[in-house]
């Protein structure tokens, strides 16, 4: 038989049988266009996710100080130990060529008030470095200077929901006064909104000079972390291997004795990454089964096809179709019922996520490797579920079945 | 030309073997009109479906234009069918909705003949068989008892067979419309040169063939013409 005769049989005799054919693909569709917005919410959710992560600052490493040991050997919290100075920021900028920028940091919460009302938050001293390396905008007025932090100069800049908690919606707090712990700071600037992120929000914070806050709160001159930027991806963990190495021999300990610890910023997207991947699986893996479901339907019309048909199967073999072209038959018309599933199923998944990328549930993505997936999988289930029918069919008795009432 | 000689068949059922064909063997030369008769039980559906090559003999041999069809596999009688004979059944057996086109040219698909030229030659069958032309382009299941099995004549005719197999073609006809069949099949014979093998139960019918082969409990009672 030519393709396009075959074409053209398979064509007819799926669509003498609309609502059937129509219903038996009903299933493909579901099964197909399930797979193709699962996967893309999973994969959606998971880009938002490492976008969240890096909003933080790309390619981050945050050193903390270690736990204190008492000599009886008790433990305190992790962090609570002062251990790392500026002095250590200012060694890991100046000796580690990887470390593209350092940002010292000393943080504490704090009382800040302006006349009528008042607010807790979190004061952060930090160095100019802080805007590049954990990403920090400034929507108005400037950050921290170098200068301000040598000359230890009383200035704030405010983050949004600060600035809106003291001063009001839509008040620009440039140019006032605020009182932290009582004393006074002339506010400089207001950051950008970034959005409550997963581990801290910076949009509650205000940002002084570190010199400034270890003079006027801390008193001393240790800092709460510091947060250094690598040059690349590539470069993160190669850096924090130098920052382990270079701590150490400042501090003049071995490894088993660290008073710092490192939180490597590639690691806890490594560990988000994974827990939404096993997600999009086992999405996709339920989907997967309504396909399996599908199949069967499949499989199940065709036999019905095959019985019905009897006598045409009797007939065709009767004027010289071999056992082959029956097989091939009926083999098509699975493979087009699965195909014509799979095209549409693409299409509604498409929507589907679409659907729920407008309505802001979840912003998905769709990778069109998976369409390829879905569509080749339609026509591998058309050829295994339809396998068996068409050997059915293919292996009748042309007398046994003319004879078929 | 057919050449049947000493042609048994044996059917092995569970309750034990079953003798359809006894040594049956005659000879039908091109261009004859036969029809082989005998009551139901009598072996002539059996002996039809091994002149159909749809069936193998158990024994004896069966040659159809100086080939030996009694050894084939399933394949090989099916490119017999597809290039040397033509069906015409009790029951019809037209594709529903299928035009009448459709249905005359399905044998020349299984030819891999290409489209136009299958339609020429479907036209031609049909002209053949005398089916009026308005209804060439009708579904299958529009016609009348007597359209349809004239359709299944030129389904029959469209390969150029070297014989035609009427397996009780009037059997679901009324007497008038089978009267009219009958007539066809005698035309074509005289007018083509067709040969035709008429597999009846029915004097009347057989009456029309100018040879009766009378089969009686798988062997032949009497071969002559009529």
């Amino acid at each position: 038989m030519i393709i396009s005769d075959l074409l053209e049989e398979t064509f007819l005799a799926l669509s003498s049988n609309k609502v059937r054919s129509g219903l038996t693909i009903l299933g493909i569709i579901i099964g197909i266009s399930s797979v193709i917005a699962m996967v893309s919410i999973g994969q959606g959710s998971q880009a938002s996710i490492q976008a969240s992560i890096q909003s933080i600052g790309a390619n981050l490493i945050q050193v903390q100080p270690g736990s204190q040991r008492s000599f009886a050997g008790v433990a305190t919290q992790r962090g609570s130990a002062k251990s790392l100075t500026a002095e250590d920021a200012q060694a890991i900028a100046d000796e580690i060529s990887v470390a593209q920028a350092v940002a010292p940091e000393v943080s504490s919460r704090y009382q800040v008030a302006v006349k009528g009302t008042n607010t807790n938050t979190s004061i952060v001293g930090t160095t100019s470095s802080y805007t590049q390396v954990r990403n920090v905008q400034v929507i108005e007025g400037n950050f921290i200077t170098d200068q301000q932090n040598s000359s230890v100069a009383k200035v704030a800049v405010l983050g949004p929901t600060v600035s809106t908690d003291l001063f009001g919606e839509g008040v620009s707090p440039v140019g006032q006064t605020i009182r932290i712990n009582g004393s006074q700071f002339t506010v400089i600037g207001l950051t950008v909104i970034k959005g409550g992120s997963s581990f801290s929000n910076q949009d509650d914070m205000i940002f002084i000079p570190l010199s400034t806050a270890q003079r006027y709160f801390s008193g001393d001159e240790y800092v709460t972390s510091i947060s250094v930027q690598a040059t690349s991806e590539k470069t993160v963990d190669e850096l924090e291997t130098e920052i382990t190495n270079l701590l150490l021999s400042r501090h003049h300990l071995d490894a088993a004795s660290a008073d710092f610890s490192i939180l490597n910023q590639t690691d806890i997207i490594a560990t988000a990454s994974s827990v939404t991947e096993t997600f999009t699986t086992l999405l996709a893996a339920v989907a997967g089964i309504s396909l399996v479901v599908g199949g069967i339907g499949i499989m199940n019309m065709m036999l019905t096809s095959v019985t019905e048909r009897t006598k045409e199967i009797g007939l065709r073999k009767a004027i010289g179709a071999k056992r082959k072209e029956i097989e091939q038959q009926f083999l098509v018309e699975s493979v087009m019922l699965t195909l014509a599933g799979g095209i549409i199923g693409i299409a509604l998944g498409l929507g589907i996520s679409y659907v729920v990328s407008v309505l802001g549930i979840v912003s998905t993505s769709v990778s069109w490797s998976s369409v390829l997936l879905a569509f080749g999988v339609s026509a591998a289930i058309g050829i295994v579920f339809g396998y068996y029918p068409a050997r059915r069919a293919a292996g009748m008795n042309p007398i046994v079945a003319l004879r078929y009432e | 030309m057919i050449e049947v000689k000493n042609v048994s068949k044996t059917y092995v059922t569970g309750a034990g073997s079953f003798d359809a064909l006894k040594e049956v063997s005659f000879t039908i030369h091109d261009g004859e009109f036969v029809a082989i008769m005998g009551p139901s039980g009598s072996g002539k559906s059996t002996l039809m479906h091994i002149l159909g090559a749809l069936d193998v003999p158990t024994n004896g041999t069966y040659v159809l234009d100086g080939k030996d069809v009694s050894t084939l596999s399933e394949d090989e009688l099916a490119d017999i069918r597809r290039e040397h004979i033509g069906f015409v059944f009790q029951s019809f057996n037209l594709l529903p909705r299928a035009s009448v086109i459709r249905n005359v040219t399905l044998p020349l698909v299984y030819k891999q003949i290409p489209k136009e030229q299958r339609e020429k030659i479907a036209t031609a069958s049909l002209k053949s068989a005398g089916l009026d032309e308005q209804y060439f382009y009708h579904l299958s299941n529009q016609l009348s008892g007597g359209q349809i099995q004239r359709v299944a004549i030129a389904r029959a005719l469209v390969n150029q067979p070297s014989l035609i197999l009427a397996d009780e073609p009037t059997g679901n006809l009324d007497s008038h419309t089978g009267q009219i069949v009958l007539e066809t099949f005698q035309k074509l014979n005289r007018e083509e040169k067709r040969t035709i093998i008429l597999i009846t139960h029915e004097s009347d019918v057989a009456e029309h063939a100018d040879r009766i082969i009378f089969i009686r409990d798988g062997a032949i009672e009497s071969d002559k013409p009529v």
